[in-house]
């Protein structure tokens, strides 16, 4: 049992200045790791900036734990006229895991960057990868509109080019990050014209405000469309379903460390920004909030769950069968979402952080076994189980954890969604995750049972057991799915608390 | 902590520790033999005290963790449980005697892997057996499907994986399709699924929630072997005799008709099931594998597969048990789980013994083995009679009780089946041991040893124990009953005839 509200992990003058430090660590980060003299170099700054990062993020989630909410305002400046950050529950819990995943991929990305890109873009990726970073904690803290379009283009630029970065693996990746750039800024731009509409009806950027003004306002018909810009934009950059597109590309064929932190936090990140504009920019009762929850939300992510299961269990490409599991696990977040209760959402945010997980290991495993093969297909890791069992292990309960195995994080997590939509009445929610479950239980026991039971394929090229600095952090992950599902209260805490503060917002 | 806490605690943690211990001593064998025997004696010591405990109306609990309201891993004794604990615990340490005989005397390799996976199955059962709620039990019997997998596969065979492949799938499938919604159901509805004295589900649900639950539960406990859930069970003794021994006699299957019920007396309660539609199915289900279990082990000529299709049948009897709309039927099936269990670890030991000694596995191989190896085979004569049911053996008891208590409710068709299995038992088991003790004149001349000395000596005493007890349990019968009765909440004494 971790009390969140009793840790006290910084200095006081530390904590004070820590919702910009976690962003502005990582930037600088970024600056040092583009003009460090070797790659090495750029992996020690960019473990270390990830790391400083993960802890302000920390400290953080103890402050917010303790304040509600924490007010920072850039410079001293007030709002309007200044930037604030604007960091609650929700957004420190989104940012414990972004810090968490950081770190852990940068120190995997020592072994990993060696086998997958090319030597003289080390120092750039890792730049990247830290912008990415910078970006998306930024992204969560923001209490303005406008600078979260900011910080979401900046970590959407860097994660385009690092998907980019895996052309000396899989030619694949050219044209999959060129799919993810084109639909990704077509998300950013739908989800500024939508953020112009707002400005236009309201006068203002920030949020609270917004939310304030929106209440009061009647529902024109420029706040109507502003609403289904941002949704649409969100969308796509969540990889809501049938906005999923660039999604499996992406995934499958970028660098291992790209495909673990985009499905970690990326979506996440975006899945977020759409929590605070349904449930707390818009006003309550607004009728086409909820009708959108209702009508399009919830069919659409149940979609999401059997179609996606469905084509991740046809796939015969291991990487591409765990990006389309990823659509349909954001199938099963959104699902939660849209049950719009106090009960609901946290199970959604406790959701995204156990899928954060989940996948980062999934993802940091097969990166594991890349290093030293270069399986792609499903019937290519028959019996690695054997050569390198550690990683499998870790990949195993990664997988326990999709498939919701009791004393894992995944188990807790569907069990939440699943009392939130009995609790709303919502039945057909329940057969819904039921049957996403079973396909899951198909398609991971597909997985499991090539690499534990099938026997290698003679000839084959032999896989090792990963390296030490992968097996670290690896085994870390691994171990936080198991330990948040034994005590899950710390991310618990988090999402709760997140959650009953968007629900009393509302009058 | 209490002393309560503590009992559980260690009766989690000895075979735990035992797993460790005896993995990290695994080069030195009678090291290794030596602590594993020490851990089941102070195992058994243990689950006897709690067992004494719950009997003095003290039962022991324990709270381990509690990842959410309302979701916790918990443990509370109670008489069913507290007994199947005793009596996993007792018959493990007496299967880790037959063990060191059996595994010396042929050889086997991989023997550490062996004696680490059988501890942490132990776990599992002692889990199993104090869960205080569904959730708990859920996880225990999990890792306990996944324990024994290696057990299994011992041999590493083909057909030993394949048998392991068919093992892990029923079970698993059958848990996490079946079980894992019931539990889901229970919690929705009850908003608990703590194992409640008189049922949790009693007056919380119509008869077609509580038939959709029920169904799932007892097909989802796989491991009672209820059709057509059935096949992992011949297909499983593949696995060495100690496993099948203890794992297909008394753990693994007994953790599966325990969860059946437990889930008919603490979730349903005999009340509920006396409304349910779905009980009187699985009634016929039941009597219909009673049947077709028996005459399928008719055909026989395996004796291990003979005896894993009798271990089917009987399996049956005891859901039956469950599913009878009496209290008595219950204590009924608490006692011929214990009853059973001591015979046919019997017979297990026995059919290991035998083919340690000779190299026969076959029915039709053992004409006139009575008089090489007497001690095998009068303890295989008195297992088997105890089977059929006959006095002075201890299954006796246990079968009138269930006969009387299904003519009693009305169902006529479950005790037919159980007094026709009966009869076929005697065909497909007794005539066993009198064809190899009395073997008709004109036989060829019975098998030779292939192992100088024939049975190892700490096999034959293990097997000899668990003989002598089916005659000492006839004695104990009522005794336990007294135990069992609080379970069911009824006076045995009345309901008996």
């Amino acid at each position: 049992m971790i009390e969140l509200a009793a840790l006290y992990v910084a200095p006081p003058t530390l904590t004070a200045h820590a919702p910009v430090l976690a962003i502005a660590v990582p930037l600088l980060g970024a600056c040092a790791a583009a003009l460090a003299p070797s790659g090495r170099a750029s992996w020690v700054i960019s473990v270390i900036a990830s790391m400083v990062g993960a802890w302000m993020a920390l400290a953080v989630a103890g402050e917010v734990m303790r304040e509600n909410v924490i007010i920072y305002q850039l410079g001293g400046f007030a709002p309007p006229a200044g930037i604030a950050l604007r960091i609650d529950a929700m957004g420190a819990l989104l940012a414990l895991l972004i810090g968490a995943v950081g770190t852990l991929g940068a120190i995997f990305s020592g072994h990993s960057l060696v086998a997958e890109v090319r030597p003289e873009k080390h120092t750039l990726f890792q730049a990247g990868f830290l912008l990415a970073q910078a970006g998306l904690v930024g992204l969560v803290y923001t209490g303005d509109a406008f600078n979260a379009f900011v910080f979401l283009e900046v970590s959407s630029i860097g994660t385009y080019a690092l998907v980019a970065a895996g052309e000396r693996r899989d030619r694949r990746a050219l044209p999959a990050a060129f799919n993810y750039l084109i639909m990704g800024t077509l998300g950013a731009t739908f989800y500024v014209i939508g953020v112009g509409f707002l400005y236009a009806a309201t006068g203002t950027l920030n949020m609270a405000d917004m939310a304030a003004r929106l209440g009061t306002l009647d529902q024109s018909a420029a706040v109507q469309a502003g609403f289904a810009f941002i949704v649409a934009g969100l969308g796509l950059k969540a990889a809501m379903f049938p906005l999923h597109g660039w999604l499996p590309g992406a995934y499958a064929h970028g660098p291992s460390l790209i495909s673990l932190f985009l499905a970690a936090t990326a979506t996440k990140a975006a899945i977020y920004l759409m929590a605070r504009f349904l449930f707390e920019v818009f006003p309550d009762g607004a009728a086409f909030g909820e009708a959108f929850l209702d009508w399009v939300l919830a069919p659409l992510a149940a979609a999401a769950v059997i179609i996606c299961s469905a084509q991740a269990v046809f796939s015969s490409e291991l990487r591409r069968m765990i990006a389309f599991s990823s659509v349909a696990q954001v199938g099963f977040i959104f699902l939660g979402f849209s049950i719009a209760s106090a009960d609901g959402l946290s199970a959604a945010l406790f959701y995204i952080v156990a899928h954060g997980l989940m996948k980062a290991t999934m993802f940091m495993a097969l990166g594991g076994f890349a290093i030293s093969v270069g399986a792609r297909r499903l019937n290519d890791f028959a019996g690695i189980a054997r050569e390198a069992p550690w990683t499998a292990l870790a990949f195993a309960i990664g997988a326990a954890s999709l498939v919701g195995t009791p004393l894992t994080m995944g188990f807790l997590a569907k069990w939440q969604i699943i009392e939130a939509a009995i609790a709303s009445g919502r039945v057909w929610m329940v057969v819904v995750m039921a049957a996403g479950s079973v396909l899951a239980v198909i398609y991971v026991g597909r997985m499991v049972e090539v690499m534990f039971f099938r026997e290698a394929v003679p000839g084959a090229p032999r896989a090792k057991e990963s390296p030490i600095g992968v097996l670290v952090p690896l085994l870390v992950l691994a171990g936080l799915s198991v330990w948040f599902g034994i005590d899950a209260s710390l991310p618990q805490q988090l999402a709760q608390s997140g959650a009953a503060g968007l629900f009393t917002v509302r009058p | 902590m209490s002393g309560g806490e503590l009992l559980i605690l260690l009766a989690l943690a000895l075979p735990l520790f035992a797993a460790v211990v005896t993995y990290a001593v695994g080069r030195m064998p009678d090291v290794r033999e030596t602590l594993t025997l020490v851990a089941c004696i102070a195992l058994s010591i243990v689950a006897i005290s709690i067992f004494m405990r719950v009997g003095q109306g003290d039962p022991p609990e324990l709270m381990l963790a509690q990842p959410l309201p309302g979701l916790s891993i918990a443990f509370r004794a109670e008489p069913l449980g507290a007994l199947f604990a005793v009596m996993a615990s007792v018959l493990w340490g007496i299967n880790s005697l037959f063990s060191i005989g059996y595994m010396r005397g042929r050889r086997e390799a991989h023997q550490t892997r062996f004696y680490t996976c059988f501890a942490i199955a132990m776990f599992g059962v002692m889990g199993i057996a104090m869960a205080a709620n569904l959730f708990t039990l859920f996880v225990f019997y999990e890792v306990l499907t996944f324990a024994t997998y290696p057990l299994v596969t011992h041999s590493g065979t083909p057909a030993a994986r394949r048998g392991g492949r068919i093992y892990l799938i029923t079970l698993v499938g059958a848990s996490v399709l079946l079980f894992l919604p019931g539990i889901i159901g229970v919690q929705a509805v009850a908003g608990s699924t703590a194992f409640t004295p008189g049922g949790l589900l009693d007056g919380r649900v119509d008869p077609v929630m509580g038939s959709v639950l029920l169904l799932l539960l007892v097909f989802g406990a796989a491991k009672a072997a209820l059709m057509p859930l059935h096949g992992w069970l011949p297909n499983a003794m593949v696995a060495p005799a100690p496993v099948s021994a203890l794992l297909h006699a008394v753990a693994v299957v007994k953790a599966g008709v325990f969860t059946v019920l437990k889930v008919s007396t603490y979730i349903f309660g005999p009340g509920l099931i006396s409304t349910l539609p779905a009980a009187t199915w699985i009634l016929w289900v039941a009597a219909g594998t009673i049947v077709t279990a028996s005459l399928i082990a008719m055909t026989k000529d395996d004796l291990k597969a003979r005896l894993a299709w009798s271990t089917v049948g009987q399996l049956a009897y005891i859901t039956s048990a469950a599913m009878l709309p009496m209290a008595s039927g219950l204590v009924a099936g608490g006692l011929h789980m214990v009853f059973h269990a001591a015979a046919k670890i019997t017979l297990f030991m026995c059919a290991g013994a035998i083919y340690v000694a000779t190299g026969a596995s076959r029915v039709s191989e053992m004409g006139g083995l009575g008089r090489r190896m007497p001690w095998v085979f009068v303890a295989f004569l008195v297992a088997s009679l105890a089977i059929v049911g006959l006095p002075p053996m201890a299954g006796m008891w246990s079968k009138l009780l269930l006969i009387t208590a299904s003519f009693g409710t009305g169902e006529w068709l479950t005790a037919a089946a159980l007094i026709a299995s009966s009869m076929l038992s005697l065909v497909y088991l007794v005539s066993i041991a009198f064809r190899a003790l009395f073997p008709p004149i004109g036989d060829g001349a019975a098998r030779e040893f292939v192992r100088p000395g024939g049975t190892p000596a700490t096999a034959l005493v293990a097997l000899c124990i668990t003989a002598a007890a089916c005659v000492v349990l006839f004695a104990l019968a009522d005794p336990l009953a007294r135990y069992l009765a609080p379970m069911a909440a009824v006076n045995f004494m009345e309901s008996a005839p």
